[in-house]
């Protein structure tokens, strides 16, 4: 793809001019309307809610650090487990994707602005709320949800803890606001695209974002009927989930999973975008395969919706039932490996260097495919019934969204802290957080493996022996890997105090027309669009 | 990246590449176990050749990337390429992956087909999970009982005093040890009838790669049969609530002959326990008796919502101290909710005796300064259920 250049004296014209109509302390953040804005306002949010979600986590690992119960009661484990897998999911995840969305995507495509500016500020104020209803209920005489992320009937209907209301409710705003961010995605990217930019031109993080809105468009409103059969079930008689009414509470699973599938690749096509533009850029050589990755990544959309009960093979499927979902599983492979190898292929005969978004991309690459190797394992259903509900799922999981997703964050907002705040970020500091995430991530999450094949259920307290030197290193992991993310807080907040002047196009290699416009980019960029050919 | 960087990154690599290896860890059962049936063997060889095929593919992939990290550095003075597509290259590594597919396939599908074959059992026995323990009954011998975690509150709360970490103050099988195990015979096909009295659980022993989701309401089906005679250990993999982590599941497999021993030796129970029931309604217990046998049940049965010192967790688990059912309420109610359960406290009636729902209540009224003075004896329980 080429570009006409907007040369810089013209942005900086532009940026000069007194038609920002920026308001000023906390009225220029409730009010805005400004894409740029409302990407930075989602990204702090999420990376808020890292941290709480984090903090419950090290909560966890410190009660499992040694067998007995030592520091929390059982019923408030569950209910750590659980708010730590709302939160991070809905909480710091999905919003970081949707700040990068929001930030990048009109610069990437030399649009103004997202298309619908005003419902963009709603979907993001909508958020703080959500999440405050959520938290707030472990302040309550009920306390926090306790029946798992997963939230599977009937526990968390006639035996759940009183906390479903509060559950419901912020998950019904969570999911609208999900759902308003993803309809402005699409239509910004189907009518606001430069002259010239067809979609077959479009760079592949545009596509990624365009595909996993429609994923969310298609599955919210599933988690939100959902929900409120949930609601109904809890405190208005209806019995979906209940034998004793006509109802099964295999259904409850059945339903989550058609949601829940599809909600798994809303959380990583956005991070195939982010490492397919910053591979390309670092390697100073072209993505290879870029038509290939675009149908791989919509065949991977498309089968997300027809592998949903692999979630459940032990719930007692009919073999036909079980097969059918263990080959359609099986096949995710093939795109996903298409994807790896381009890759791959993208670096080999390269001309590489390695700053910190080349890092974290690499180290995505090596682990979310481990955590793919792992994702193939449990797609087989025989064996599938030895791994299921234990820490070798707990460590798949983690595989592809911590190092997988979460990863990709890191070596996005590596990549594009120059353009967003006009100054290099300390590369000595990011290497220091690159390190040491990488070490203790790596000893958090791999010998999960060897517990949930030794027999460790998920989600229990507290252990048998066998299980104690492991959940030692893992606990310890944990620490190291909660802590040093504060080293990313401090390369950021250093990064926007100050620091070496970034250039419009600061990494040689990359290419889009963000790097078209003066770093920091202008509060308006392309009011006039650009021309591409 | 610095030089000392790629040393750190291979070092890294070899320290997983060593943990990924088998025969490191052969003998500490960190990999998955190989079990005690057919058919656990054969989920054991399927595991072992994904991960096989898995670990190859990592070295092919993970080698490729590496070179080209090494070798085709801009600091070495590397020139891009400018190829970037290549319809062949790309043909053949969708068709390749495909093929490897379809090999791990085939012997899934026969293993699964295998799995899934529950006709033909020789003994049917029906599992039903409940908060938090387990319920066996044999279909054709009459034989029911529950099967509770066994492990004392004093290890798992740490009370020992003894505690250094390292779990010396715990038992050896500490959390997997039951009141009462399943007993099986070996070299039967024994099949499983799996159900919930109220939340989904999942019963699960690793050795004989069986995991089945109980779901109140539905019956699910699975079987085993096991070779060597033993003892064998898993626990509950759904989470079901407070104490999922303390409903572990203990089977004893025994040949045919100290198996169908024991069935006689059930049933000589079970005829005994229904004289001593008969004799418990004629007795008059002292209250020093009620209550010491009213703790000892209370602890078992009662203290893990109510908890010990009958302060419960309310909102969910109320307190009994100075409860309106145990100090105002009559004596009949206090039975019959013990007997027949509320909301979501399950109904004891059918796993304690009279006396020991009689000795409960005294103890509930008696305890925590709850001082009614009030006396139960079995026959009043057994009173009090007729009415």
């Amino acid at each position: 793809m080429t570009t006409d250049t907007i040369n810089d004296s013209l942005t900086d014209e532009h940026h000069g001019d007194s038609h920002d109509h920026k308001m000023t302390g906390i009225k220029r953040w409730l009010y805005t309307t400004n894409h740029k804005d409302i990407g930075t306002l989602y990204l702090w949010f999420s990376f808020i809610m890292l941290l709480i979600g984090g903090a419950l986590a090290m909560v966890i690992r410190a009660e499992l650090f040694q067998p007995g119960l030592q520091i929390v009661e059982p019923d408030f484990f569950n209910q750590l487990t659980t708010t730590h897998g709302l939160i991070m999911v809905f909480g710091a995840i999905m919003p970081a994707f949707t700040g990068f969305a929001n930030w990048m995507i009109p610069m990437m495509i030399g649009a103004p602005d997202m298309a619908l500016p005003r419902m963009n500020n709603w979907s993001f104020w909508i958020l703080p709320f959500a999440f405050a209803i959520l938290i707030s209920s472990f302040f309550m005489e009920s306390g926090a949800p306790n029946f798992g992320w997963t939230f599977y009937a009937p526990l968390s209907t006639t035996y759940s803890n009183g906390s479903t209301a509060f559950f419901v409710f912020a998950v019904h705003i969570m999911g609208i606001s999900s759902i308003m961010g993803a309809i402005n995605i699409v239509v910004t990217i189907m009518n606001l695209r430069a002259p010239g930019m067809s979609y077959m031109k479009m760079p592949l993080f545009v596509w990624t974002f365009f595909i996993t809105a429609y994923l969310l468009i298609a599955v919210m409103p599933v988690l939100a009927g959902l929900v409120t059969m949930l609601l109904t079930d809890t405190y208005f008689g209806t019995s979906f989930f209940d034998a004793a009414g006509g109802g099964d509470p295999v259904m409850f699973q059945h339903i989550f999973w058609f949601f829940g599938h599809p909600e798994v690749y809303i959380m990583i096509l956005p991070a195939f975008g982010i490492v397919s533009t910053i591979i390309p850029a670092f390697a100073r050589k072209k993505l290879f395969g870029y038509s290939s990755m675009v149908y791989a990544t919509a065949s991977i959309a498309l089968l997300s919706f027809i592998v949903w009960a692999h979630h459940m093979f032990t719930t007692g499927m009919p073999l036909f039932g079980e097969l059918f979902f263990m080959y359609c599983t099986m096949l995710i492979a093939v795109p996903t490996g298409v994807k790896v190898f381009n890759w791959v292929a993208t670096m080999w005969r390269g001309s590489m260097t390695f700053e910190m978004p080349m890092m974290f991309s690499i180290a995505f690459v090596i682990l979310f495919t481990i955590g793919g190797f792992s994702g193939l394992m449990l797609a087989m259903t025989p064996i599938d019934f030895q791994y299921h509900d234990t820490y070798f799922v707990v460590a798949h999981f983690h595989y592809v969204l911590v190092t997988g997703s979460l990863f990709s964050i890191f070596a996005g907002a590596y990549y594009w802290l120059p353009k967003w705040t006009g100054h290099m970020y300390s590369e000595s500091l990011a290497k220091w957080h690159f390190w040491c995430s990488i070490i203790s991530v790596n000893l958090l999450f791999f010998p999960m493996h060897f517990l949930g094949l030794a027999g460790m259920p998920r989600r229990i307290p507290d252990y048998a022996l066998q299980f104690a030197d492991f959940n030692k290193w893992v606990s310890i992991g944990g620490f190291a890997f909660g802590l040093s993310q504060l080293i990313f807080l401090a390369v950021v907040i250093k990064c926007i105090k100050g620091g070496d002047k970034a250039s419009a196009k600061p990494w040689d290699g990359a290419e889009g027309l963000e790097w078209t416009v003066a770093s920091p980019a202008p509060y308006h960029t392309f009011s006039t669009p650009p021309k591409v050919d | 990246m610095s030089r000392s960087n790629q040393r750190w990154l291979l070092g890294a690599w070899l320290f997983f590449g060593s943990l990924l290896s088998s025969s490191v860890w052969a003998d500490t059962q960190l990999n998955l176990t190989k079990g005690v049936t057919a058919v656990s063997r054969e989920v054991y060889d399927l595991h072992m050749l994904v991960l096989y095929i898995c670990t190859a593919i990592g070295v092919v992939v993970f080698g490729a990337m590496f070179w080209s990290m090494v070798f085709h550095r801009k600091s070495k003075g590397a020139k891009a390429a400018d190829f970037h597509e290549s319809t062949k290259v790309e043909v053949l590594w969708t068709a390749i992956p495909i093929i490897i597919l379809i090999s791990m396939a085939v012997p899934a599908t026969s293993t699964l087909i295998d799995m899934e074959n529950n006709d033909n059992s020789q003994v049917t026995i029906q599992i039903t999970g409940s908060q938090w323990k387990w319920h066996y009954k044999y279909f054709d011998q009459g034989i029911e009982y529950y099967s509770v975690l066994s492990t004392p509150r004093a290890q798992y709360e740490n009370q020992n005093g003894s505690f250094d970490g390292n779990g010396t103050d715990k038992g050896e099988n500490y959390l997997l040890e039951v009141d009462k195990p399943l007993v099986i015979p070996a070299n039967k096909k024994v099949r499983f009838l799996v159900t919930s009295d109220d939340v989904i659980h999942s019963w699960w022993v690793p050795a004989f790669a069986v995991k089945q989701d109980a779901n109140p309401g539905f019956i699910n089906e699975a079987w085993t049969k096991v070779d060597v005679p033993g003892i064998y250990r898993g626990q509950c993999a759904e989470l079901c609530g407070k104490d999922h982590g303390f409903m572990p599941i203990v089977v004893e497999v025994k040949s045919e002959q100290d198996y169908d021993a024991w069935l006689n030796e059930q049933q000589a129970l079970i005829a005994q326990a229904a004289e001593a029931e008969k004799a418990s309604l004629d007795a008059t217990m002292s209250k020093d008796e009620l209550m010491k046998l009213g703790e000892a049940t209370y602890m078992a049965y009662c203290a893990a919502c109510h908890q010990p010192t009958g302060l419960g967790l309310p909102p969910t688990f109320p307190a009994l101290k100075g409860s309106a059912v145990a100090t105002q309420g009559t004596i009949t109610e206090h039975i019959s909710l013990i007997q027949k359960g509320k909301g979501m406290m399950p109904p004891f009636g059918k796993q304690l005796s009279l006396q020991e729902i009689a000795a409960i209540v005294t103890f509930e009224r008696n305890a925590w300064g709850n001082d009614t003075g009030d006396l139960v004896q079995s026959v009043d329980v057994k009173m009090a259920s007729e009415e």
